[in-house]
């Protein structure tokens, strides 16, 4: 059985390095992708392009327009004249965010009124506004916390002391780097898509050469033709995640925090699963067009919607949460974070593997049975 | 012991009956021809004794193996090519032999012999390097079945082999085949090709699923066209086919070319001349004929004689 196994993955392996340019695309794509996405896929929001409008023009008004501008968030790119100019600034995208300080805002915080301060935010992008939001909210409380304790410190002379002193640390993640967290989820993607049509196309070509007839007609039995074709394609998908998280490293400083061993583990039973989705498209398809392009519709979409990767799956509705269950990615995308992020040990993650475990024997099951009962292959 | 017993083999896909209570036997040793139009039922048949489709009912063994209960042992057994040369066109002559030596899991010095007697009798010792899609069909044609006889199997089936290969490698390939029926292994060859039907110790005629005819070319031609035929030139041969069919010393006719193949019938047979009577009947009728004169029948013409009318222009 095992030399039958090997006999047709050295084949293959043949096959697959005979065709340099596809050769090249496989290992190329991901590479060039996950610097792409790495870069663009990024929710991190600094330099927000701030403008202002200072009416007011005090001591107090400039002194809370530079606390504005020496934090890491905003940088003033315009300075505003008249209200008017507003509108036609965050129309062409010059500034992100007006800020709009009135007449009397020092002489009202004097009296100790409430001074008011007008935020102009472009909101098409809610996501970045909501962000640019909760900047703008802490950046103007913090600003009046100190005024308040000026103000009282210079009455009394006594030094005012906070009641709570808040200081968030992120574990895992220190520097909340949102490349980091996305990764795992673009291993997850490239790994899908590379496995899944690879190996499917592969069959489903030779379905079409009619060399597949050949072999079963041989004593080869679906099992050890499906494990012969998955064991060359799981060597090669280990090479490109290999390369992809080298190249995390170069490019994103992404390092292995937990064990290469468990990576590895992780790893090769998602290609486990992912391949086996792959032999199981090839029983249902004729042509080498139709593998790739339910290939690319099962592995793309499930994996950028379903898996936790964009969206996280907390926030879905039961009904779509359940869906994600049988997306390999899913389980993988928590591998990964685990173990590249978090450098937690196995047995935070065992059941991943487990269920990435399950869903390739079910798929493996099923591809064995279409090929033997309706002669699919 | 016969290699293949086919005992009421029947396939049918949904309403399409694509095999129809075939039963056959075939000798160790034999050269047995299938023949049959496109679509008749050759492949199908085939593919069933190769243990890669279930028949809907019906028994065979090959090579004393059930073909139902004992795939896996059927398929140790036997060799298979197909009429698209099933090799790897990214892989090199030798190559593709050991590929197939490992899947039939020949030991490495078994192989080693083996592959030396493909390269010899495909004549490709010197090209073993080359990538096989760069052959010509005829190489390709000769390293398949190099390929599918590299385990030795006790029997051979040849779906279509000789199919886009020119003449005279055809009759290359068939020199090969008759010397892998001389060392004992049967062969089991599909064809619609009439003329490679001679080469055959014994054929089957498949219409429609259905078993027509069955024996030695020679004995197909003397039970199918029993009181001769003749080869008749004319200039109108479409009249003279249409005045013939009906004809009382005509038992059926055909055309090839400009010209016709009429089997005579019982009553010519009592007839002094059937050929003059023909051509005075033809002439009679205001056709002139070029020609007339009796021939041995070919495989063909059996074919035509056996098959049902309506299906013939396909």
């Amino acid at each position: 059985m095992i030399s039958r196994i090997l006999s047709i993955s050295k084949k293959e392996m043949r096959e697959i390095i005979r065709d340099k340019r596809s050769l090249m695309i496989i290992f190329a794509l991901p590479v060039f992708l996950l610097i792409m996405f790495g870069y663009a896929v990024t929710l991190d929001i600094d330099e927000i392009k701030l403008g202002v409008l200072d009416d007011d023009n005090s001591l107090l008004s400039r002194d809370f327009i530079s606390t504005l501008n020496s934090s890491e968030y905003f940088t003033i790119t315009q300075v505003i004249e008249r209200e008017s100019d507003i509108n036609s600034l965050l129309d062409r995208g010059n500034i992100q965010c007006a800020v709009v300080i009135p007449i009397g805002f020092e002489k009202q915080v004097e009296r100790k009124q409430k001074a008011p301060v007008q935020f102009l935010i472009d909101g098409m992008d809610a996501s970045t506004a909501s962000i640019i939001q909760s900047y703008v909210i802490a950046a103007s409380q913090s600003f009046s916390q100190n005024v308040t304790k000026d103000f009282v410190s210079s009455r009394t002379g006594m030094k005012m002391i906070e009641p709570i002193n808040i200081e968030p640390q992120f574990w895992y993640n220190k520097s909340l780097d949102t490349t980091q967290f996305f990764i795992p989820g673009l291993l997850a993607l490239m790994l899908i898509v590379i496995s899944v049509i690879l190996v499917s196309i592969s069959i489903v070509r030779e379905k079409e050469l009619g060399t597949i007839e050949q072999i079963r007609v041989s004593p080869v039995s679906s099992f050890e033709l499906i494990a012969g074709k998955i064991v060359p394609y799981l060597i090669v998908s280990l090479i490109i995640a290999a390369l992809m998280i080298f190249m995390g490293y170069l490019f994103f400083g992404v390092v292995v925090k937990g064990s290469y061993i468990h990576l590895f583990l992780g790893t090769a039973c998602y290609l486990l699963a992912t391949l086996s989705m792959g032999i199981f498209i090839s029983t249902i398809s004729d042509s080498q067009q139709v593998a790739f392009q339910i290939s690319q519709v099962v592995s793309q979409l499930p994996t950028l919607i379903l898996s936790g990767f964009i969206f996280p799956i907390e926030s879905m509705p039961v009904s779509i949460q359940i869906l994600s269950y049988i997306t390999p990615a899913r389980y993988y995308i928590v591998i990964l974070r685990d173990i590249l992020i978090k450098g937690t040990p196995f047995e935070t993650f065992s059941m991943q593997l487990i269920y990435l475990l399950i869903f390739a024997t079910a798929f493996i099951l099923i591809s064995i049975i279409r090929i033997k009962r309706s002669e699919a292959i | 012991m016969n290699s293949i017993e086919v005992i009421n083999l029947t396939k049918r896909f949904g309403k399409f009956t694509a095999v129809d209570n075939v039963s056959f036997n075939v000798g160790k040793g034999e050269v047995f021809g299938f023949l049959g139009a496109n679509g008749s039922g050759k492949s199908t048949t085939i593919r069933m004794l190769c243990g890669i489709i279930v028949p809907t009912s019906g028994e065979a063994s090959v090579n004393g193996f059930n073909i139902l209960h004992e795939p896996e042992k059927v398929k140790a057994n036997i060799g298979y090519m197909s009429q698209k040369f099933s090799l790897y066109g990214d892989l090199s002559v030798e190559e593709n032999i050991n590929f197939f030596g490992g899947i039939y899991g020949l030991s490495q010095s078994r192989l080693t012999d083996r592959k030396n007697w493909v390269l010899q009798m495909s004549g490709l010792t010197e090209r073993r390097k080359t990538l096989s899609a760069q052959l010509s069909v005829g190489f390709k044609q000769r390293l398949a079945l190099g390929c599918a006889v590299l385990h030795e199997p006790a029997i051979v089936f040849l779906d279509e082999p000789t199919g886009g290969v020119d003449p005279i490698s055809r009759r290359n390939f068939w020199k090969l085949i008759n010397e892998l029926s001389a060392s004992g292994t049967t062969v089991f060859v599909t064809t619609h090709n009439l003329d490679e039907a001679e080469f055959c110790n014994r054929i089957i005629l498949l219409d429609y699923g259905k078993i027509v005819a069955t024996g030695s070319p020679k004995e197909l031609k003397s039970e199918f066209i029993k009181n001769g035929m003749l080869f008749l030139e004319s200039d109108d041969v479409y009249t003279a086919y249409e005045l013939l069919e009906k004809h009382r010393l005509v038992h059926n006719a055909s055309i090839f070319g400009n010209a016709l193949h009429v089997s005579l019938s019982d009553a010519a047979s009592l007839e002094d001349n059937a050929a003059e009577a023909i051509r005075a009947f033809l002439e009679s009728n205001g056709i002139k004929v070029a020609g007339i004169r009796s021939i041995v029948p070919s495989l063909e013409d059996v074919f035509l004689e056996t098959i049902e009318k309506p299906a013939s222009d396909d």
